[in-house]
């Protein structure tokens, strides 16, 4: 009897600590991919993602989501380019659900100890252009400037030109570019693809554009 | 069933862009100002990974899961179309800070903002799609 006492105090004891060290690996990793990861960490990620994509019969390229929602809304009715079996293209929507899923996992559980850093150059070129600093937004993890990406701020210059037309711009560019940074940058320049070099090449050029030439004209105006 | 790996892919994708930061304005801004090597080092890592990966299944001529071919689609050569569609998809990135992986990513974070970027996103694909026998391609 004492001896089946014993024992069973010696086996919640080893449960205990079994418990315990698995807590403290937890913590340990959840602690360790919390950090900001390399960019090095985060390139073979994508690959791996872009594999199982392909693997599971998809393929990485996410603007076309776009086209499926306007095309399950019913713009085939109106308009050809509409027209398809979107159904086909359904696991791509179940995809980017699971994107949104997983940013709210990542800042619910993975939230950075500081804010994103960026160089001096852009900390200077953001207060000439009296863009918050991430630091200043503590409350995103820095990710954004709030005061650019709040709804109260839609109807003023800055914040209608940034949300309404650069929405509808990436919408309309992805299309006619027949893709985005991860059907082109990714996918396309993975698989040697010319068209997806020259579509890089607008990307930048575009986006040269409007970091040096126009955003300073829409921040200055307002 | 089917789905649930597409969902479950799709969780670890938007883990990779917050923890990546390449969902960040001031990544974006800092990239287009060449201010760091970030995200081009995501990029360029991903471009060389993904060579690896599309000459693997090429030589092993590797199935789907469900047993298919694996398609790799070449796509149809002509410059006006990805010079032009890709500049004004470029304005549009570096002004939001976000293309669409992020936008999607971002909207998980709870910025609530980010939907009117994603429901103007949508209006912009639409009148693509109206204006496209017009356009040069």
């Amino acid at each position: 009897m004492i001896f089946v006492t014993i024992k069973k105090e010696t086996d919640s004891i080893f449960a205990a600590r079994f418990f315990y060290v698995n807590n403290l690996i937890i913590i340990m990793i959840i602690e360790f991919l919390s950090q900001p990861w390399h960019w090095s960490v985060s390139g073979l990620s994508l690959a791996l993602v872009m594999f199982l994509l392909l693997y599971f019969g998809g393929e990485l390229g996410i603007s076309s989501t776009l086209r499926t929602i306007c095309s399950v809304s019913g713009a085939g009715e109106k308009c050809d380019f509409f027209q398809f079996n979107w159904r086909s293209q359904l696991w791509n929507i179940v995809f980017v659900i699971g994107a949104v899923l997983g940013g709210w996992l990542a800042s619910t559980f993975l939230a950075s100890p500081t804010p994103v850093q960026v160089g001096e150059k852009t900390e200077v070129h953001l207060k000439e252009l009296g863009i918050s600093l991430p630091q200043d937004n503590p409350e995103v993890g820095g990710l954004v400037p709030m005061e650019v990406f709040s709804l109260g701020n839609l109807l003023s210059p800055t914040g209608f030109i940034t949300l309404i037309i650069g929405g509808f711009l990436i919408g309309f560019g992805a299309r006619w570019a027949g893709g985005c940074t991860s059907g082109h940058a990714i996918s396309g320049l993975s698989n040697l693809q010319l068209p997806s070099l020259i579509a890089v090449i607008g990307f930048f050029i575009g986006g040269l554009l409007m970091t040096y030439l126009l955003l300073p004209l829409i921040y200055n105006i307002s | 069933m089917k789905y649930l790996k597409f969902l479950s892919v799709g969780v670890l994708f938007g883990i990779i862009m917050t923890k990546s930061e390449a969902i960040s304005w001031y990544r974006i801004q800092e990239m287009f100002l060449f201010d760091s090597f970030h995200m081009y080092g995501i990029i360029g890592t991903a471009v060389v990974a993904g060579l690896l990966v599309t000459t693997f299944i090429k030589r092993k001529q590797l199935q789907t899961i469900e047993g298919e071919k694996i398609k790799l689609n070449p796509k149809n050569m002509s410059i006006p179309r990805y010079l032009l569609g890709g500049t004004v998809f470029g304005l549009g990135w570096a002004l939001t800070g976000a293309c669409p992986g992020p936008m999607y990513t971002l909207l998980g974070h709870g910025i609530a903002a980010i939907l009117v970027v994603i429901i103007s996103s949508l209006i912009g694909t639409l009148v693509y799609g109206i204006l496209r026998p017009k356009l040069p391609h």
